[in-house]
């Protein structure tokens, strides 16, 4: 019994770390910027389209490809953001949220048909040699890859919440998403600001592409469910809060995952009920301040 | 055009689609028909909340499925045709005035994210309650004709269009068009913003919910879930934002665009890159062109011959 809840909870962590990791992008982009990108779940699937390709044409590794589908990554993010939310940065608040949910929108419609013509419309998983491997720890079966994951996951979030407390363009970033006008009048460069961190967070959409690879799989119509899995995270954390994101990602992951063994397939609605549930009644997020 | 003009082009419009299934033989050709008709009920019915209103509902496919599961039971069970369309047209109301309140208590994006996020709840329990596709009986089957699904997806058709045209003259529609533009100053001119948005949900949710009811008729098999599914939601929203969103036309001109590429594209492409090519019109309708395709046209009238010099020169 004890074996049982322990192992549930190592499952559900694994999961919930990438629940978190996929939240974390959007968190960003929508807390600095007041993007609320749908398309975000698109850049996850695109990276581990990318990882899958790396380790089938050339046979990279997925952890030792993982600089080179960051940088792609973030080179897509960029020029995204250039071609689709640029031109919605200087409007009102408000209807820069509206709209850029709508772009995001399209692009939730284009990037699968896209995958599609790519990848062709079949589910992918990423499996180097050392895929499904695990080890006995206290009584529990600890799976390699999923651990490597984590690891990887834990490394990037106190990465980048390092990135944005210690060093001087996260000092940029924080001003940025208090008040861009301000920040622009201390001569922060705004536009280049919102680019990167456009940037960064589908960077690390893809690194979460490439974890759902190589624990799950890929196909061109998965996009929309890490969105949603992104955005529940995002509304339990409280916006543009990147630790929280994390934790909260946890949450969820513990959480279906005890969930799974009571309501079976309806575990899928359990996280979007709660969505809803906290969307009425408390809409700065569980660890948010009112 | 003068109004007498306008309503002569209506109901020669109307007259040839009724003579469709008479001079027309090719089953293709009809069926292609009877889905720009169903699909412009749909955007149409979505076009009054999301175009004219602004609450931009991403979960109009709830509606659909509720209106198309109901319709499709209780006619299989042997309840006459028009009857099992309109009990599922009043379940899908009756289903939106149970979440309309708290739906609205939620602002803009708020709203667009809460309400796809209910079809998807809805979705994922009609997957796993009712996982069989409901295929007709054979009774049904070997009489099955296109020819009064057609009538009937026209029908709704001009309808839908009809009632959203009579809204949008209304003090009703203009009540509506001043809360898309700004709720707050809406409210401030004595225009009671909730219950103006909660009317104009449930008109839309309940031909929604007819549209569904069409579908289900029409289909000669369908999974429950798949009623339910997200897609219908996306392409009455495309079709409305790429048409023109918030006109009437808008939606009719596209539908008719909307089939025309699904199944021309069909032939040459996989399946779905329709869905590709509107994708890329609805961002650049959404970042460049608001009016979408009706908006371009009266932009392109508005520039006469002699306008067209003036800006050559500058």
């Amino acid at each position: 019994m004890i074996q049982l809840i322990a192992q549930t909870f190592v499952n559900g962590i694994n999961v919930g770390a990438l629940y978190g990791l996929a939240a974390v992008g959007l968190s960003l982009t929508f807390g600095v910027m007041k993007i609320l990108n749908v398309g975000h779940g698109e850049f996850l699937m695109v990276g581990g389209y990318l990882a899958f390709w790396m380790l089938r044409l050339f046979g990279v590794d997925p952890f030792l490809g993982l600089p080179l589908i960051v940088a792609a990554l973030f080179l897509l993010g960029i020029i995204s953001y250039r071609l689709f939310f640029a031109t919605l940065a200087s409007f009102p608040e408000e209807v820069k949220v509206k709209n850029s949910l709508l772009v995001g929108f399209g692009l939730f419609l284009v990037f699968p048909q896209i995958a599609r013509l790519l990848w062709t419309g079949d589910e992918r998983a990423i499996t180097p040699f050392y895929s499904g491997g695990s080890f006995p720890f206290l009584g529990v079966r600890i799976a390699t890859v999923p651990l490597a994951g984590l690891a990887v996951t834990v490394i990037l979030i106190l990465a980048l919440h390092l990135f944005l407390k210690r060093t001087y363009f996260g000092k940029a970033v924080r001003g940025t998403s208090e008040n861009w006008k301000a920040a622009k009048l201390m001569g922060i460069n705004v536009n280049r600001t919102y680019m990167i961190t456009f940037g960064i967070g589908t960077a690390i959409a893809g690194v979460a592409g490439i974890l759902v690879g190589l624990t799950q799989s890929i196909s061109p119509d998965v996009g929309m469910e890490w969105t949603l899995k992104a955005l529940i995270v995002v509304v339990l954390a409280g916006i543009g809060s990147v630790g929280g994101a994390f934790f909260a990602g946890l949450i969820l992951g513990v959480l279906e995952a005890v969930g799974a063994i009571f309501m079976g397939p309806y575990t899928v609605a359990l996280g979007l009920v709660i969505f809803l549930v906290i969307l009425m009644f408390r809409p700065q997020g569980l660890f948010g301040k009112a | 055009m003068t109004v007498n003009q306008r309503i002569w082009i209506n109901a020669i419009i109307i007259v040839l689609l009724m003579t469709v299934p008479l001079l027309i033989k090719r089953t293709d050709l009809i069926t292609w028909f009877t889905y720009t008709l169903l699909y412009i009920s749909l955007a149409q019915s979505w076009n009054l909340i999301g175009g004219y209103t602004g609450q931009q509902n991403l979960g109009h496919a709830a509606f659909f499925g509720i209106g198309a599961l109901c319709t499709r039971f209780l006619w299989l069970y042997g309840l006459p045709l028009p009857l099992a369309l309109v009990t599922g047209a009043v379940a899908a109301t009756i289903f939106a005035v149970i979440i309309g309140f708290p739906a609205f208590r939620l602002k803009g994006v708020y709203f667009i994210i809460g309400t796809l996020v209910l079809a998807e709840i809805l979705k994922i329990i009609f997957f796993t309650v009712l996982p069989h596709a409901s295929v007709l009986p054979s009774k049904i089957l070997n009489t099955y004709s296109l020819t009064p699904r057609y009538y009937l997806s026209l029908l709704m058709a001009v309808i839908t269009v009809a009632v959203v045209y009579w809204i949008s003259r209304s003090r009703l529609g203009l009540g509506l068009m001043s809360i898309r533009e700004d709720e707050d100053a809406a409210e401030a001119a004595g225009v009671n913003t909730l219950r103006y948005k909660l009317t104009a949900f449930l008109i839309s949710t309940f031909f929604a919910g007819m549209a569904g009811g069409v579908y289900a008729y029409f289909a000669a098999a369908a999974l429950p879930g798949e009623m339910f599914s997200a897609v219908w939601t996306f392409d009455a929203v495309i079709i409305v934002f790429v048409g023109g969103v918030g006109t009437i036309l808008g939606p009719i001109i596209g539908s008719v665009f909307f089939v025309l590429l699904q199944q021309l594209l069909s032939l040459y492409l996989p399946a779905g890159s329709h869905v590709l090519v509107f994708g890329i019109l609805f961002i650049v309708v959404v970042l460049y062109l608001p009016g979408g395709l009706i908006g371009l046209m009266t932009r392109l009238r508005q520039l006469s011959p002699q306008k067209e010099s003036d800006q050559i020169a500058a």
